[in-house]
């Protein structure tokens, strides 16, 4: 559905995106994240066809969207990171002028605008002035605009910053119905958790390269090469680090002043190397009370891989 | 949808008439325009019918045809620019012009829409200035063909002036730095063209003296060809630098060049507007191939 090339953006010498590769299938929610600055935008606004790209090309349905731009549009449903409404519109007028621009016929567009408006949690808003409306509403009605000529794909770029924490809920739940609808969405953010649980692929980006892309676990497992196992033990727990120290996967191992019952190993075994590990532990005699793996959220993750981009 | 019907019925069109015509600032500057010029002409009739010996004669009918047509001029030269100067960076100054570039609209639609529902505004205070005329007619002196000439030529000038500030709007990003550009052009056809002329005369016919009417340099008339003003002028008082025209061998009339120049500056303006609002995505991808 949706196939990126090589796609090159530089603005002088400064290059916003380097060497983009992707390939998003009909269907698919996917995800794009990395910090701000980091080429999201640019290449959202080049499958927007709003900017040229310096090199490559970006498919989406099949058109090129330097060669096709009016299919691509037709494709497309687009939000912006930042927009603004025409104050002077009333929200079913600002719908029906977005409608008459895709060309779709009067009565079409008075069918449709009541079900969109359902669909985004603002049918009671219909006579309302969209200057009045709420960010969070605001940000629903563009939603609704986006999907007015039911475009295959959606293009949305941060359309739960500035939201508060409800509206950012509605959002998602919006999301979730049109993921249901067989729509493709790509979808940027700079928060990496408001994505994992939405998406069905992730792809992180920075200084203008993709740097992991796969599914939530696979990000996992590309971006963690170790994890911290935390074993808490009884009594005397010298003996226990000096038979931990010994394991060949265990990196390192760190325990509180205050609490050196509770170790932390740094570990790059495997599952079955954990197995074996726990196994020889207990022959050894070391009284482990406790063997868990410490949970590290994506967004550590996320915090980790990104420190060099500040 | 056809084509024609698609034209007619614009989508950015409607949106922007509802959206300028909704306003109560609209409905009050009509108001005013239309209650000054109607104590211009109460002024000028009652100056007239008091202070001068015969009365309110066909004379003066002429002479408050030309000031009403001066005034008209005026308002579209000072108010064109700045109706049309924001028309797109306005857009992208509120962040709605990269929404509106997404959909299916082509950019000529965009511009020409753009444009016209600018102007459309302007052209309503003309019409709703037409009953001022009747006054004109009442005491004659002014055939209606050329009050129909004068509206012809109030039009042209406004197309083109709207199309200069609309290709502004869309080449500067700012809506402040467009406006600015296209007051200082405005400027340059109303005040700088007439120096240009005064000086190119000065200089043609210091060279060629003895030789009057066989110079055959055109110069001059080019400057002032594009002068509103002087043109429109010139068409209601024929007789205007006659005298330095047949100095120069030229016996054509103003207006003959001027409807021309500025068909081909509203044209230039539009086509460059049209090109530059949406990025040249093609030209780019062929580098790129080549690269």
């Amino acid at each position: 559905m949706i196939e990126i090339q090589n796609l090159t953006k530089r603005y002088g010498s400064f290059t916003a995106l380097d060497n983009l590769n992707l390939s998003i299938d009909k269907g698919t929610v996917f995800g794009f994240v990395g910090p701000n600055g980091a080429g999201k935008s640019t290449t959202f606004s080049i499958l927007a066809t709003l900017l040229s790209p310096s090199e490559g090309t970006a498919y989406i349905n099949g058109y090129e969207v330097a060669k096709d731009a009016k299919q691509v549009r037709k494709s497309i449903g687009y939000v912006p990171d930042f927009f603004g409404v025409y104050d002077q519109f009333k929200v079913h007028e600002y719908l029906d002028f977005y409608g008459s621009s895709y060309g779709i016929p009067s009565a079409e567009r008075k069918a449709i605008i009541p079900q969109l408006l359902e669909l985004v949690n603002l049918t009671e808003k219909i006579d309302s002035y969209v200057d009045l409306l709420s960010r969070g509403m605001k940000q629903r009605l563009c939603l609704a605009r986006a999907l007015i000529h039911d475009p295959e794909v959606l293009i949305l770029d941060e359309p739960a910053s500035g939201l508060d924490p409800r509206a950012r809920v509605e959002m998602r739940g919006i999301l979730k119905e049109l993921k249901k609808m067989d729509k493709t969405i790509i979808i940027s953010s700079h928060i990496l958790p408001e994505l994992s649980e939405l998406c069905d692929e992730l792809g992180v980006i920075e200084h203008g390269q993709l740097i992991a892309y796969g599914n939530v676990s696979q990000i996992e497992n590309q971006l963690q090469a170790q994890k911290v196992l935390l074993v808490t033990v009884k009594g005397d727990a010298e003996q226990a680090v000096t038979f931990f120290e010994e394991d060949p996967f265990v990196v390192g191992v760190n325990y509180d002043e205050e609490n050196p019952q509770l170790l932390q190993l740094s570990y790059q075994g495997t599952e079955d190397d954990q197995v074996t590990l726990l196994k020889q532990a207990i022959e050894h005699g070391i009284p482990v009370v406790t063997l868990s793996q410490k949970q590290t959220n994506l967004e550590d993750i996320f915090m980790e891989i990104t420190k060099g981009g500040e | 949808m056809s084509r024609l019907q698609s034209l007619m019925i614009n989508p950015v069109l409607n949106k922007e008439i509802k959206l300028r015509f909704r306003s109560f600032k609209s409905f009050i500057s009509i108001l005013l325009f239309l209650a000054i010029c109607g104590a211009v002409c109460l002024a000028f009739i009652y100056i007239e019918t008091q202070f001068s010996q015969d009365g309110f004669t066909s004379e003066d009918s002429r002479n408050l045809f030309m000031l009403l047509s001066m005034g008209q001029l005026g308002l579209i030269v000072f108010i064109t620019p700045g109706l049309t100067a924001g028309a797109i960076s306005g857009e992208r100054e509120k962040q709605t012009l990269n929404i509106l570039l997404t959909t299916q609209q082509s950019s000529t639609s965009i511009i020409l829409s753009k444009l016209f529902s600018s102007i459309l505004f302007l052209m309503l205070m003309l019409v709703a200035s037409l009953p001022l005329y009747s006054i004109v007619f009442l005491y004659g002196g002014v055939s209606p063909q050329t009050v129909l000439i004068m509206f012809g030529f109030l039009l042209l000038t406004m197309l083109t002036i709207g199309s200069i500030g609309i290709m502004f709007s869309t080449v500067l990003k700012k809506t402040i730095v467009a406006t600015i550009t296209t007051y200082g052009i405005m400027l340059f056809l109303l005040v700088g063209t007439i120096i240009l002329f005064v000086i190119s005369l000065q200089f043609i016919l210091g060279f060629s003296q003895g030789t009057a009417g066989q110079s055959n340099n055109m110069l001059p008339y080019f400057l002032l060809i594009f002068n509103p003003a002087v043109s429109m002028f010139s068409t209601l008082q024929s007789n205007m630098f006659m005298y330095e025209f047949d100095q120069l061998g030229i016996h054509v009339p103003l207006w003959v060049g001027y409807t021309p120049a500025y068909i081909i500056m509203t044209l230039l303006s539009l086509m460059i507007a049209i090109k530059k609002l949406r990025p040249s995505m093609k030209a780019k991808s062929k580098k790129a191939k080549k690269g």
